[in-house]
């Protein structure tokens, strides 16, 4: 275990960003936390979790795959990929820090997407342990520990000092290009997680109940009628896609620029009807179908196809920012019923 | 950049054949003038015209066609009015193979085998019936039901009747849905002269076409004492990226692309029926 006074944070990512872009959480002009490319001025945000998760970094809203450059009838490809450099990303909560082994099952697996790949293996996690959980937090219910995040490096923060330890190869690399962290030890931070875990004791959602949502109920699950009600007053505006840590899903468009086409992906969302729809029809037409798929897939058919591992990590920020305020929780609430 | 599941080769479409009013056949090869890929019966491949779009089709020839792909696509949407719009010459990009094709030579090995077939839907199977006439001598007796609006939406009409026709343990029964002048073969719909020639239910079953005429066809089947276990069909749902990765696909826990497009009918039975 490491140690840095707070008061040299501001050393500490100088350090980093010296030989690797930094990227830290930082508040925006409405106060608001995002994954912000650190230069000498920016802060590190107080903010319990950023807007927009972590997975941007390695898996971005938009990217270019490749170009074609289209003569009569010839077609010539065009290397069009953006670049992927060494960076770190750092202040990572336990959530977030999961929710990239849930988008490596999908894009690691083979074959590998090699966009995603190169991000993973040119980015160093450092989580940030939790000390003021919310109360739409729940991520202890899928067995994560927000007071002991993973990570290539997890650190804690208290009043007076940071505390760093490395829990990879890729951490302890990190780890030595950094001479200012002094050797620490281990009190400090086992105090903190104890008056966490207090907090973490008491949260609403700590015994949202999973049993039954698994492949052995998949046909149960589809069939209950509650998911009528459940799903009537979706707006299908798509919000809850766009924040979740885990929603991989992506379009492949393209855009003619005059000179060249440029095939791009970008993220996209069951909620929304154009994702399924195809000439020959409509196999999800109302958005009772297109709620249901993104419910089902992350608590039903996703852990059928990953050895039980659900695609959703309790971070609750789709608790947050749905606008009807319908959320994971309460169709686990609602439907649990029906998977027992 | 060579190599990446994502990123396409270029081919030459190098013979373009009308089949129907709406359904032409192209072929394609590398630009090495070889053929770009070997498949599996039931594959499909990803097509595009950069700029206009990219779709997934399955591949129409037999894997023991060595010199090009074939893939006969009916009109009806961006890229197929596109395809079915250009020329010979025209290059295109394509990526594949996906998904897990027929069991052809699991099976489908030593059985008698049943196709039967819907307008378009004998594209996927034309691939299986011509592996399986290379390879005669790995199956039983074959029975070919297939049907279409008239004779003129008859697909690779020209080639059932001078190939498939003639040959030994091969019996074609093709149906319209109504009767024509120059017609003097069956008129009907296809589930209904499947149970008309109610055939002998040890017979492996492989089928494709509209939806309406999969769900009378396996009513009619189940009818006649068929076992879901036997019977085979070909999904199709909107894909991007092919991989089991873009996430669209999906039949409940199953993707079309990577796990299907080919499954069984108590398969199918064991996930949501939202397709």
């Amino acid at each position: 275990m490491k140690q840095l006074p707070l008061s040299r944070l501001n050393d500490l990512f100088a350090a980093i960003s010296a030989a690797r872009k930094l990227y830290i959480p930082a508040d925006d002009a409405a106060g608001q936390a995002r994954f912000t490319v650190w230069q000498e001025g920016t802060a590190l945000s107080k903010n319990l979790n950023t807007v927009r998760s972590a997975k941007d970094l390695f898996f971005p809203q938009v990217e270019n795959l490749v170009g074609f450059k289209v003569t009569g009838k010839q077609i010539e490809l065009i290397e069009s990929r953006d670049p992927s450099e060494p960076f770190v990303l750092f202040g990572v909560r336990a959530c977030d820090c999961r929710s990239f082994d849930i988008l490596d099952k999908v894009f690691l697996a083979e074959p590998a997407d090699t966009y995603y790949k190169s991000r993973r293996e040119n980015g160093a996690v450092v989580t940030m342990a939790c000390t003021r959980p919310a109360e739409t937090c729940f991520c202890t219910v899928f067995g994560i520990d927000p007071t002991d995040p993973a990570g290539d490096v997890t650190c804690w923060q208290d009043e007076k000092n940071l505390y760093w330890r490395a829990n990879t190869a890729k951490g302890e690399a990190l780890t030595e290009m950094l001479p200012l962290l002094g050797d620490a030890g281990e009190e400090a931070v086992k105090t903190q997680q104890a008056e966490t875990r207090k907090i973490l004791g008491r949260l609403p959602l700590k015994d949202l109940d999973l049993r039954g949502f698994d492949g052995e109920h998949m046909m149960e699950l589809f069939k209950s009628p509650k998911w009528a009600s459940l799903s009537e007053s979706c707006l299908g505006c798509g919000t809850c896609t766009f924040v979740c840590p885990t929603c991989q899903c992506y379009d492949i468009e393209e855009f003619n620029t005059g000179s060249e086409v440029k095939r791009f992906r970008c993220w996209d969302s069951c909620m929304y009807s154009d994702f399924t729809k195809m000439s020959a029809g409509q196999p999800r037409p109302t958005q009772l179908e297109r709620f249901r798929q993104r419910f089902m897939h992350k608590l039903v058919y996703f852990p059928a196809n990953n050895d039980g591992v659900y695609g959703c990590v309790g971070c609750g920020r789709c608790l947050q920012k749905c606008p009807i305020h319908m959320n994971i929780a309460k169709v686990i609430k609602t439907l649990g019923e029906d998977a027992k | 950049m060579k190599n990446d599941p994502l990123i396409p080769m270029i081919g030459v479409v190098t013979k373009i054949r009308v089949d129907t009013p709406d359904v032409k056949t192209f072929r394609v090869v590398g630009l090495d003038g070889k053929k770009p890929f070997e498949h599996i019966p039931g594959q499909c491949a990803m097509l595009s015209i950069p700029g206009v779009g990219e779709a997934l089709f399955s591949i129409t020839s037999s894997p023991t066609q060595e010199d090009y792909l074939e893939f006969s696509i009916k009109k009806c949407g961006c890229v197929t009015d596109w395809l079915h719009a250009m020329d010979e010459g025209q290059q295109v990009t394509l990526r594949g193979p996906y998904g897990n094709g027929f069991p052809v030579d699991t099976d489908f090995a030593g059985k008698d085998l049943l196709f039967v077939a819907g307008g378009i839907g004998l594209a996927p199977l034309h691939s299986v019936i011509n592996y399986c006439r290379h390879y005669r001598s790995r199956y039983g007796t074959i029975d070919i039901v297939y049907g279409s609006r008239s004779k003129e939406d008859l697909v690779d009409f020209q080639e059932i009747l001078d190939e498939w026709c003639g040959e030994e343990g091969i019996n074609v029964h093709l149906t319209i849905d109504r009767a024509q002048p120059e017609w003097d073969g069956h008129v009907g719909f296809v589930p209904n002269y499947v149970k008309e020639l109610g055939f002998d239910t040890s017979k492996t079953v492989v089928m494709c076409g509209p939806p309406i005429m999969i769900k009378f066809t396996l009513a009619g089947l189940m009818e006649l004492g068929f076992d879901k276990k036997h019977i085979y069909t070909t999904m199709e749902l909107k894909m991007k990226c092919g991989l089991g990765k873009c996430g669209r696909c999906n039949i409940g826990s199953k993707y079309v692309c990577k796990d299907g497009p080919v499954f069984r009918f108590d398969q199918l039975d064991a996930l949501p029926d939202e397709y």
